[in-house]
């Protein structure tokens, strides 16, 4: 799932300065799941601003709203009624959700209350660990199920980096070195040896770095005559 | 209790924090049961919510009540390791000692919240613990949040 965390409170506070009615609104997806955009995350991030406002003497009147999927227009689409009352909308969203609000509601400022940070897996609960970065170009089955791009701070592809001690990473103490985990992955899988083959240059131009991505895909687009 | 009434009895001296406690049925709450039937007297600015377990306690309600003008919010539950559903205390604490953190971005004062754990049979410990959080909040003085926004207590 896509992970996420708030960003601190003052510098929201900083983002709605001049705006006297806001509308908060949370995502119950991905961000919901990892506790930062749900309708809990909406209601404490809310209260905190009311309260914290009306101390400085410039109390914001914050309303709660929250969807179920951010990302996309039709569930976003109920809010458009009483969008107009409010001088701005914060979003609890991903950035794909801040976006799609931007994008759907042009004219509203739309404002991001959450970071975005990686595409990650819960390791226990309250506990995000970088999974996958999109990298376009899959190599799973040839690191023993673990992500060279995400969990390397190297990416590398040809192995450990020969800073690692004891199967910590050198960059980061807190995690295991990626390599350490791949080559132990493939020798409890009997596949050791396809490591002595040498990955070539990966082609970045499947990532982010080949500008911006699209993907279509006739086969499940509504044709333009079909649309409402 | 109104927020003018609350102000004008901080000027007076006399002032009576609003104590919302949030207490589970299985400790704290029969504790208070104990300490009315031996009767032992406690700070009338204690407003009792009763729990199945302070699991139940989250983090939103506990602000919601500071949001709303309590001067001070208790949660208590039972003593550590003793929980009748094995962690919700645990839980109660770990929330607790969020709120506290936001508090402090929020700029409120931290002691305003307070994690209490008692067992259903210590009436005593029940007053005695709760006397030291009311004094603590008197101390503070009456919540500069009204409980409306917008309408901050000015000169609190």
């Amino acid at each position: 799932m896509i992970v996420a965390e708030q960003k601190p409170l003052n510098e929201i506070k900083s983002m709605l300065k001049g705006y006297n009615k806001v509308l908060a609104v949370g995502c119950g997806t991905c961000v919901a799941v990892c506790f930062a955009g749900g309708k809990q995350e909406v209601g404490l991030l809310s209260a905190s601003l009311r309260m914290s406002t009306d101390l400085d003497g410039e109390a914001v009147n914050v309303d709660e709203a929250i969807v179920q999927r951010q990302c996309e227009k039709e569930y976003n689409a109920p809010l458009e009624a009483e969008l107009e009352q409010y001088d701005a909308i914060l979003s609890l969203g991903c950035g794909v959700g801040v976006q799609s609000l931007a994008q759907q509601f042009p004219g509203k400022r739309i404002l991001p209350a959450l970071n975005t940070k990686f595409m990650g897996y819960p390791a226990e609960h309250g506990v995000w660990e970088d999974r996958c970065q999109g990298c376009g170009n899959c190599v799973l089955h040839l690191t023993g199920g673990v992500c060279p791009v995400s969990r390397c701070p190297k990416s590398l592809f040809n192995g450990p980096c020969g800073g690692s001690q004891d199967g910590i990473c050198e960059v980061n103490q807190e995690a295991e070195c990626a390599w350490h985990v791949i080559c132990e992955n493939q020798l409890k899988l009997g596949l050791f040896d396809e490591m002595m083959e040498v990955q070539p240059a990966k082609d970045w131009s499947s990532a982010r770095d080949g500008g911006h991505r699209r993907i279509v895909r006739e086969d499940v687009r509504i044709p333009d005559e079909e649309k409402a | 209790m109104s927020t003018d009434e609350k102000v004008l009895n901080a000027d007076d001296e006399t002032f009576v924090p609003e104590v919302v406690a949030f207490c589970c049925r299985h400790c704290a709450y029969s504790a208070a049961d104990l300490a009315g039937g031996g009767r032992m007297s406690y700070s009338p600015s204690i407003k009792i919510v009763e729990l199945p377990c302070t699991g139940r306690a989250n983090s939103l309600e506990i602000l919601h009540a500071l949001e709303k003008g309590a001067d001070g919010v208790a949660v208590a539950g039972c003593l550590p390791g003793t929980c009748h559903y094995i962690r919700g205390n645990t839980q109660a604490k770990h929330r607790v000692t969020h709120v506290k953190e936001l508090l402090k971005t929020i700029g409120l004062e931290e002691e305003r919240t307070r994690m209490i754990n008692i067992s259903a049979a210590m009436g005593a410990q029940f007053v005695a613990e709760f006397t030291d959080f009311v004094e603590t909040v008197k101390a503070l003085g009456p919540s500069p949040l009204s409980g409306e926004t917008g309408n901050t207590r000015t000169g609190s």
